[in-house]
């Protein structure tokens, strides 16, 4: 395929050449037999190319990740901007939880541990389509689910008219323990509450972030929670002050 | 960006190009990283989508994407694979429509062969057969004088062409 022409052709093959060029090379076509074959030998490669599905769509898992990664301005800067970031929500957090005397938010590594084995049971709720062992928005439906289930009995209430509906209940496992799931929405998102029995003191809500997702913690009663979404964290923090008033 | 008509702006003309995004960087880099990397590339579009100033919002996205993804391959976090195909250890026999035809019917080995590819080869034939882009497109992406994208693809195209002849050898020697 040594022929003067050559060079045209796969601007030719790709239909980028002006259309005086375009002539020109076809008008060669018709008498050099070996760019003929070698355009054959193009149109066969764009066949088998295109027969071969190579095409990689993004998971549905990542389109979710990047959705909520934009709806959470704290994590979108937190790599650079961490340190306002953290003021503006601590500030935010002081006003909110007033009633509580110190917000700590430094999470130690055992606290991540948690976050992470929470934040993996929210995404596993909302991938599977197992977001609720027992749908209902009535708490006197959804408590009763529990009985039988766990050695616990998780506090349930519906915020439907603070916005932030009941959905229902499911068991998880966090921390290799059984725990009380209980689904919230607020608009379109999925808020995930995790209950369990702690052996801890009570303990000032922390807060904090991972993969797009907020977190918020607090231990009361011998009752670990733990909220987690992808809502904006002022909805979050309203939530979880409405969870802790219940 | 906290500005929501910003972020709305952005789901408009950005966010739906994400499968374009992921595509490439999955065949740039290879390896599970892919997903990781598009949603950094994803986040940096977000933050520079203020310096966005028109234009083709995919081109400007996947020119992110490319150099977030060179930037891991060159950090040495990516597998150095040595079986990355070099025409003058596996040779070179001319390509048929006849071989191609037999070639595409085996969808794997294409993919193979397309993955063994050096990335500036891999990118051009994504962005062109998979991606569709125009050579004008495809030089904002990669960055390539306009004048050189047509010489790159038949370049790319002819590895792609030997990488699948030296894979049918391998297999029926």
């Amino acid at each position: 395929m040594s022929c003067g022409q050559a060079q045209w052709l796969h601007g030719y093959f790709d239909g980028e050449l002006d259309a005086a060029r375009a002539m020109e090379f076809e008008a060669h076509l018709e008498g050099c037999a070996a760019c003929t074959r070698a355009l054959a030998v193009q149109e066969a490669l764009r066949k088998a190319i295109g027969a071969a599905d190579l095409y990689a769509k993004a998971p549905a898992s990542l389109r979710s990740r990047v959705r909520a990664q934009l709806s959470t301005p704290r994590a979108v800067f937190a790599p650079r901007g961490g340190v306002r970031g953290f003021a503006a929500a601590a500030s935010l957090l002081l006003v909110l939880f007033g009633a509580w005397r110190t917000v700590a938010w430094r999470a130690d590594v055992a606290e991540r541990d948690v976050a992470k084995q929470v934040l993996d049971a929210h995404l596993r709720s909302l991938q599977l389509t197992h977001l609720t062992d027992v749908a209902s928005t009535d708490q006197h439906t959804v408590k009763p689910w529990f009985v039988g289930k766990i050695d616990f009995a998780p506090p349930v209430a519906d915020f439907s008219s603070e916005g932030f509906p009941l959905a229902g209940g499911r068991l998880d496992v966090v921390g290799g323990r059984s725990v009380a799931a209980l689904v919230y929405n607020r608009r379109k998102h999925v808020i995930n509450l995790f209950v369990w029995p702690s052996e801890e003191s009570d303990a000032a809500p922390r807060s904090g972030a991972q993969r797009g997702y907020a977190w918020i913690r607090w231990t009361r009663g011998r009752m670990s929670f733990w909220v987690v979404s992808d809502v904006a964290p002022s909805d979050l923090e309203e939530f979880a002050r409405l969870i802790s008033r219940s | 960006l906290a500005d929501p008509d910003e972020r709305a702006r952005f789901e408009e003309l950005v966010l739906p190009h994400i499968d374009s995004a992921y595509n490439l960087a999955r065949w740039l880099v290879r390896s599970d990283a892919a997903q990781d990397l598009t949603q950094e590339a994803m986040l940096r579009a977000y933050r520079f989508f203020g310096g966005f100033r028109g234009g083709d919002p995919r081109a400007w996205l996947l020119k992110i994407v490319r150099n977030t993804c060179y930037t891991w391959l060159d950090s040495g976090r990516g597998s150095q694979d040595a079986a990355e195909f070099n025409e003058e250890i596996h040779g070179v026999e001319e390509a048929t429509p006849e071989s191609l035809a037999i070639a595409g019917a085996d969808c794997e080995r294409l993919g193979r062969a397309l993955d063994r590819l050096p990335p500036k080869s891999k990118e051009v034939l994504v962005l062109r057969e998979l991606e569709g882009c125009s050579y004008k497109e495809i030089a904002e992406v990669t960055g390539l004088p306009i004048g050189t994208v047509m010489s790159s693809l038949s370049r790319a195209r002819r590895k792609l062409e030997q990488a699948l002849g030296a894979d049918e050898r391998k297999e029926t020697p």
